[in-house]
């Protein structure tokens, strides 16, 4: 059996039950290009999450289009990270273990065994589920891509939930 | 790294792994550290590995021998059981909150 079709089971779905479809993103045009120039043990590594996870201590995200994000130490302990997310049913593997939507525990063994040099000190983490693509388009692309120039990192990870 | 292969492919990222895992296994299930290691390393080696955009790379785990959580998937109803769109903040536990707020 091929993958699950998520984009059609969730039209359908919001179809059925009258909500307005959320509109998945379509990337237009080819995505942009850059070339690794150094080997992957040589790169300072990036990470985001999508899953809405925030530490004990932080706001949660809400679920109207919050394009905010959170800033996670990456020595954050897993039993001090929680979950918001608009589709919380899929939350249910994060909230036993958050390492099955922010691997933090792999990272740190991949960081020891030299995969990469580094994993930068703070992890990013955001609301997966916004309606508005101008807002991430406008507001929260370009604050996490600014806060991974400022990381200097040279790759990024992202962690969809 | 994604679960969503559709999404995924509607995203057109410049580099991808697909793990054909229920969504919100992302890196692995719950626990199974060495799954996650793996795939956390995979993924980092594609990285590496791919040399121009294209498909996403399919990374070899099963969820299990029967698929049936596939049609499940497709099926699912549960999503309906939605929380109000608005600008409260949903905290995981009131202890979050209260933590939040001190």
């Amino acid at each position: 059996m091929g993958p699950v079709q998520y984009i059609q089971a969730t039209t359908d779905r919001y179809t059925k039950i009258g909500y307005k479809p959320y509109r998945f993103f379509y990337a237009d045009k080819a995505p942009s290009w850059s070339p690794l120039n150094k080997s992957l043990s040589a790169c300072k590594l990036g990470v985001v999450t999508t899953a809405g996870a925030y530490a004990k201590g932080q706001v949660a995200f809400f679920y109207k289009d919050d394009a905010s994000y959170r800033i996670l130490p990456k020595d954050t302990p897993s039993e001090n990270l929680r979950f918001s997310h608009v589709t919380e049913h899929y939350l249910g593997s994060a909230r036993q273990d958050p390492n099955t939507v922010i691997p933090l525990r792999s990272l740190h063994r991949l960081e020891r065994e030299g995969i990469v040099s580094e994993v930068a000190s703070d992890v990013f983490s955001c609301m997966g589920g916004i309606y508005s693509q101008r807002k991430v388009r406008d507001e929260l692309a370009p604050a996490l891509g600014e806060q991974f120039v400022q990381q200097q990192v040279d790759v990024v990870l992202l962690v969809p939930m | 790294m994604g679960t969503a292969h559709d999404v995924l492919v509607a995203g057109r990222p410049p580099r991808s792994v697909f793990l054909d895992f229920p969504l919100g296994n992302t890196a692995g299930r719950p626990f199974l550290f060495q799954e996650q290691y793996n795939i956390t390393r995979a993924a980092l080696e594609a990285l590496e590995n791919i040399r121009q955009p294209g498909q996403p790379i399919t990374l070899g785990h099963k969820w299990s021998e029967d698929e049936s959580w596939k049609i499940t998937a497709m099926s699912d109803d549960r999503g309906d059981q939605r929380q109000p769109r608005d600008l409260i903040p949903r905290y995981q536990f009131e202890d979050d909150r209260i933590a939040a707020e001190e």
